[in-house]
């Protein structure tokens, strides 16, 4: 098996994860894709380190989890703000300011 | 055990094996997250999606991060994930109504011309002879060694400036989440001192009738035979699905009738 496999399989699970975020209407689902999508990007990070022989790739992709962690807390937390002024969880429903 | 596991360039057929079962596993687990009707089975997709890349982290070298992963993402971002689902409601399933014309055809389009895209790319692209991290490994004498080699000397500004994004998001979502108290809280000595100022000090009357029922929306009976209003919690009363037993309803209609006739 060649390691570049891997790099197909991160691409795969990208594309599907932005597949989601443009289909899906729960917000919630909409930011798993988003977490889906980061984690296809740590595939290719460490299969890079791996290619390349050195670990930096690993360092980046654990960098990226952290962001990643810090990014689900505040986006969870707007999603309950506007859960409770609003009673939807719906991507559609905050639409107040369109004409 | 990590020379073993430091994936040296041509794979072994074990790692073949285990990518040819694991990649299939990992690319249907995230087609059902788009797939699920409900959030929370999107939610258990997801944890699927995310061991099994722990597993091919682990299985590149990455045991540092595979570990973090499982640690990190399955165990405290799917939490979170759960724990939102759960104060949003689980029920709410996700409607499929499209609000825009022909979206989801033209996002599925949009996806695969990426797809394509991107499969492309790396197809074309010339990758150098995989020589695996083991050296790397080596020279720091180990691979966490390594790791916190390079988080603390080439990447500590990196690191710094994480660890100010984490402190801003833990104090971003406090601030988002945070709710201001419209009525001032009434302490405990004050809502005592007002019950003993009441008509009726003692505690109310417990619900039911036990002979016919034992529920909190039915009320109890005063030895007149009439139901006790204090005895229902006062959100039933409010809602209007108090139970009154039978012999009460009969009392009330004959009390109506008396008044039209």
């Amino acid at each position: 098996m060649n390691p570049e496999n891997y790099l197909y399989l991160a691409s795969i699970l990208f594309v599907i994860g932005a597949v989601g975020v443009l289909v899906r209407r729960n917000a919630i689902v909409v930011f798993m894709c988003i977490e889906l999508m980061l984690n296809a990007s740590n595939l290719a990070f460490v299969a890079f380190a791996r290619l390349n022989g050195n670990i930096d790739g690993q360092v980046v992709a654990f960098f990226v989890m952290v962001v990643a962690a810090a990014e689900v807390v505040i986006g969870l937390a707007v999603i309950v703000t506007i859960f409770r002024t609003r009673r939807s969880a719906s991507v559609d429903d905050p639409n107040l300011l369109k004409l | 055990m990590i020379e073993l596991l430091a994936a040296t360039s041509p794979t072994s057929t074990g790692e073949a094996v285990a990518f040819w079962f694991l990649a299939p596993t990992a690319v249907v687990a995230a087609v059902m997250i788009l797939l699920s009707r409900k959030a929370v089975h999107s939610a258990l997709w997801m944890a699927t999606t995310m061991i099994v890349l722990a597993v091919l982290f682990i299985m590149q070298g990455g045991i540092f991060l595979g570990v973090v992963q499982v640690v990190v993402y399955t165990g405290a971002v799917m939490m979170l994930f759960l724990f939102v689902l759960m104060l949003v409601g689980v029920d709410a399933s996700d409607s499929f109504v499209e609000t825009l014309r022909a979206q989801r055809v033209a996002g599925i389009l949009l996806g695969a011309g990426f797809g394509v895209l991107l499969i492309a790319a790396v197809s074309r692209a010339t990758f150098p002879e995989a020589t695996g991290v083991g050296a790397a490994n080596d020279a720091a004498g180990g691979h966490v060694e390594a790791i916190a080699e390079a988080i603390f000397t080439r990447y500590v500004f990196t690191f710094e400036v994480v660890s100010i994004v984490l402190i801003t998001a833990a104090v971003g979502a406090m601030a988002l989440t945070h709710r201001e108290r419209l009525t001032p809280r009434r302490p405990q000595p004050e809502l005592s001192v007002d019950r003993i100022r009441s008509a009726h000090p003692t505690p109310h009357p417990s619900p039911g009738v036990y002979a016919q029922h034992n529920a909190v929306d039915t009320p109890a009976l005063l030895p007149d035979g009439t139901a006790s209003e204090a005895s229902v919690p006062d959100e039933l009363r409010r809602q209007g699905t108090v139970r009154y037993t039978e012999l009460e309803d009969a009392r009330k209609q004959e009390d109506e009738d008396g008044e039209q006739g």
